[in-house]
């Protein structure tokens, strides 16, 4: 099956996930990361490679942080940003996906950078445009659904790697409602590719989706047990809709039983990092002592994911 | 209607009911099977078919096949072969209304192409919760009962409209699927799923709904027929009860013979069913199930508009186009389980016929020429242009198949000619 | 051309220190442009007994042929230790010639403030000039051919040498 990410030549053609992309092209990106870093430290924090481009935020799914983030690293490219308020447009009147990617392409969009409820969302755009011959317009996946999210999974393998250097003997464990997780699979798949050597999903039942060993996890239930000796601890948020009682009792039980404290926290390697995409449900998942300790790195988590998708909208618009 | 004396001359005529499978020549007078092999006396032919190199068989009987736009699907069918159907009840409005069935009857006798057979709404509007008028329906034309793809949730509704089926010996068509295990799954509960990121939908959901079928059949007597089985376990239910006696029957979709979840790729709407298509070893358990016999093989003809497919997975519409597939995939089955045609043939032609209890399916003297003649081996590619259904929804689009129609003939008249 | 005729960088790097020394000031900052070029501007920081530490420029992120050729596989950080603003800076650089390489590093540091001038410090001229750009100091003028490339090469030892390379 053609891989819709890669063109004839190999190179990314769009971002939709971190499952099927080749080691190659994640570390690539990940040291074209590293050069962007310094263009946010400089005064001027431009550059112009994307002069001339226009970059839509296709945001059907609100995030602020998110479409945030990408507007700044757009712009620190010096592209065109241009932020579709979907409540608002034509789609909230019953126009289709793919009418409005295709009113954007005559709009001369040269990328979209989309975020969607449902899983698989970016593929539909990606096949849509390969169909009516725009190979030229990039699909960067925002998140879609449940499945993926892979500039946050690419950002949080730059912090890995900014801090432990080397995956192959990383041991690392992802906590929180997996299922329902797209960080979650993209970290997976990527530290999975870059050769980590252990990860753990640690999670209750219902949290856990089913054949997830398939995916090359370890699964734990007791938190303790998922994080002892581990390099890495990645934190997810629990999201209110999950606290609706069939899927978990109540938001106080899941902070006693997987809620990381600085006693768990101490049964980890004293080296370890504490990961957290963001927003942090402080005292749910995380305790502020944890999240506020030396041993956090969520505030760099937040800088690298500048760069990282600077890199990628760059190496698209490249390619 | 005067109907010509056909000769259908040097066909291989396979006839799974009778056990006929041997180059003979088939007589049709009166809309009629006249004879198989020597003309009947005084016999005069006024058309005469070569079947040469090809097989002449019964009229394929497909067990479920929506018919969105009524003239073009039916063209479809016989394009396929098949010279009867069963249209389930969830038409727009459903089929729980006396005058609803008898103006589809009429108009389909009236294009006088496939026959149909309607299948009625088991509850008012497929609600689930009151019972149609099932006596009234049956006088209107309906042969069988079902809630198509809609459930039943409240059990004690469903043991009483099986009671009130049985009262009559009205047959039951259940699509066994427990409604809150479905829940909004759109995929089979397994690893894809858990991959891609879409909401499954477990093989629990089938075998509960199974076991709820079969002990509340048999409290209440009724003739059940489990609809478009998905699952090993959902199959070994049933075998199970028919090696305690039950004399359930069920059947397969024909897409779930060759497809599983590997084949949803990356997010290919083609590939959304319900039921949903399940893992490997679902699918090679459902081969088996049809290549024995213990399942009929139907189309679930569901013809489905571009707009309705180029949508995010889960936002898809679920079913594929399947009247002209439901032969050449049936025979791509028989090819590669190594299984006689005669048997593969059996599924889409007396086995169907015997389910709803119609005189269809094959080739007995004195019963109506409803007759399919093919080329077997003949290669032809599913596009939108060969596809004569208004849905073009399949992922088998592009693909070549092998096994053509020629000729079609429902009650002694040539319906469909390529 | 064989390597015995082609001259010998390490004196070249020597003459140009002479020719930039006499119009040298107090606050003369160098900034060499990768790979060649930082190589020149570190033997020229030496030779000219200049104290600042050198700016090293790389102009993957301000190339005009971005939209053909995508991003520079390898490429390497820029990093300009002082302020820019007002000074006199020195942008060094081992081969002209398009001139576009040096267009990209004007650019590239008038990102960094606004200098008071900027004087262009280069081994060698090979001309092919399609901007109009052209050295303040320059040791060596040789014209070549479209297949032909000028390689500056540093050997284990850091010693610089020329190479001459032919293209398909």
């Amino acid at each position: 099956m053609h891989n819709p990410q890669l063109n004839s030549n190999g190179e990314l053609n769009h971002l939709l996930s971190i499952d099927g992309l080749p080691r190659e092209v994640l570390t690539h990106i990940l040291d074209t990361a590293s050069n962007f870093l310094e263009v946010s430290d400089r005064d001027v924090k431009k550059v112009p490679l994307l002069r001339g481009k226009s970059v839509f935020n296709l945001f059907f799914e609100n995030s602020t942080r998110t479409r945030t983030t990408f507007e700044i690293a757009a712009k620190r490219l010096s592209a065109d940003v241009i932020n579709l308020d979907v409540s608002r447009s034509s789609t909230a009147k019953g126009e289709t996906l793919l009418d409005t990617v295709d009113n954007l392409v005559a709009m001369h969009a040269d990328m979209f950078v989309v975020r969607h409820a449902s899983s698989g969302a970016p593929y539909l755009i990606a096949d849509h445009l390969h169909r009516v011959g725009r190979n030229d317009v990039h699909v960067v996946n925002a998140g879609d659904g449940r499945h993926a999210h892979p500039t946050q999974g690419l950002l949080d393998m730059y912090t890995i790697r900014h801090y432990k250097k080397d995956f192959t003997n990383l041991r690392v464990a992802i906590v929180g409602d997996i299922l329902h997780s797209r960080v979650a699979r993209s970290d997976i798949h990527a530290l999975s590719t870059l050769g980590a050597a252990e990860v753990r999903a640690v999670a209750p039942k219902t949290l856990l989706p089913s054949a997830v060993e398939k995916m090359g996890v370890r699964v734990c239930h007791d938190l303790a047990e998922g994080v002892r000796d581990c390099d890495v601890i990645i934190m997810l948020r629990l999201q209110n809709e999950r606290m609706n009682g069939t899927l978990l009792p109540s938001a106080g039980e899941y902070s006693k039983c997987y809620g990381l404290t600085p006693k768990i926290l101490a049964l980890a390697r004293p080296d370890a990092i504490v990961m957290h995409p963001g927003p942090m449900n402080r005292g749910v998942e995380i305790d502020s002592e944890v999240a506020d300790g030396p041993q956090a790195v969520i505030l760099p988590q937040v800088t690298f994911g500048i760069a990282v998708r600077m890199a990628v909208l760059s190496i698209l618009a490249g390619n | 209607m005067h109907t010509h004396n056909i000769h259908i001359r040097n066909g291989r005529v396979i006839d799974p009911k009778n056990g006929v499978d041997a180059t003979l020549d088939v007589f049709i007078a009166d809309g009629r099977i006249a004879a198989l092999g020597r003309a009947p006396a005084g016999f005069v032919a006024e058309r005469t078919i070569d079947a040469s190199r090809q097989i002449v068989c019964p009229g394929l009987v497909d067990l479920s096949a929506h018919l969105a736009g009524i003239e073009s699907e039916l063209l479809a069918a016989v394009a396929g072969g098949i010279t009867a159907l069963a249209c389930p009840p969830d038409t727009k409005p459903p089929l729980d209304e006396p005058g609803l069935v008898e103006r589809l009857v009429r108009r389909s006798e009236t294009l006088g192409l496939a026959q149909v057979y309607p299948i009625g709404a088991l509850t008012r509007q497929l609600d689930g919760e009151k019972l149609s008028e099932l006596s009234n329906l049956t006088r209107a034309g309906c042969i069988a009962f079902s809630q198509a793809k809609q459930p039943i949730v409240d059990t004690q509704v469903l043991l009483r409209a099986m009671q009130y089926a049985a009262t009559f010996a009205y047959a039951v068509h259940l699509q066994a699927q427990d409604h809150h295990l479905t829940g909004d799954g759109v995929a089979h509960d397994g690893e894809i799923a858990s991959r891609l990121g879409l909401t499954g939908i477990p093989v629990c959901a089938e075998t509960i709904a199974i076991g709820t079928a079969l002990q509340l059949a048999r409290e209440t007597g009724v003739q059940l027929h489990l609809a478009r089985l998905s699952s090993a376990a959902g199959i070994a239910l049933v075998r199970e009860a028919r090696r305690a006696g039950v004399a359930v029957t069920c059947d397969i979709a024909v897409h779930h013979l060759h497809l599983s979840e590997m084949d949803i790729g990356y997010f290919d709407s083609h590939a959304r069913f319900d039921p949903p298509l399940r893992s490997d070893s679902d699918r090679d358990a459902l081969r088996a199930a049809a290549a024995d016999g213990l399942a009929a093989i139907c189309s679930d003809h569901t013809p489905i508009d571009e707009d309705g497919k180029q949508l995010p997975f889960a936002e898809a519409l679920p079913g594929a186009t399947g009247l002209e597939l439901l032969l050449p995939l049936t025979l791509k089955l028989a090819e590669e389980m190594k299984l006689p045609l005669a048997a593969a043939l059996a599924r889409i032609t007396c086995d169907p016929a015997a389910i709803l209890g119609i005189e269809a399916g094959a080739l007995s003297i004195g019963s109506p020429a409803d007759v399919c003649i093919f080329d077997p081996a003949e290669p032809w590619q599913v596009t939108a242009e060969t596809l004569r259904s208004e849905g073009k929804n399949t992922p088998f689009l592009g693909y070549e198949m092998a096994g053509r129609v020629h000729t079609t003939l429902v009650g002694g008249r040539v319906v469909f000619a390529l | 051309m064989p390597l015995s005729e082609l001259p010998d960088a390490e004196a070249q790097c020597a003459q140009l220190a002479e020719l930039i020394r006499p119009q040298l000031s107090p606050d003369t900052a160098l900034v060499g442009i990768h790979s060649g070029g930082v190589w020149v501007a570190r033997r020229l920081r030496e030779l000219l007994g200049l104290s600042d530490e050198i700016g090293l420029i790389d102009v993957s992120f301000y190339r005009d042929d971005f939209g053909e050729k995508g991003l520079h596989p390898q490429i390497k950080p820029t990093s300009i230790p002082f302020d820019v603003e007002g000074r006199p800076l020195i942008l060094v650089d081992d081969v002209l010639y398009t001139g576009r390489t040096t267009r990209a590093a004007i650019n590239e540091l008038f990102d960094y403030g606004r200098p008071a001038s900027i004087r262009l410090a280069v081994l060698a001229d090979r001309g092919g000039r399609e901007l109009p750009i052209c050295a303040d100091y320059c040791t060596w003028q040789i014209d070549l051919g479209k297949h032909e490339e000028l390689v500056l090469e540093a050997d284990a030892s850091a010693h610089l040498q020329w190479r001459l390379a032919q293209h398909a």
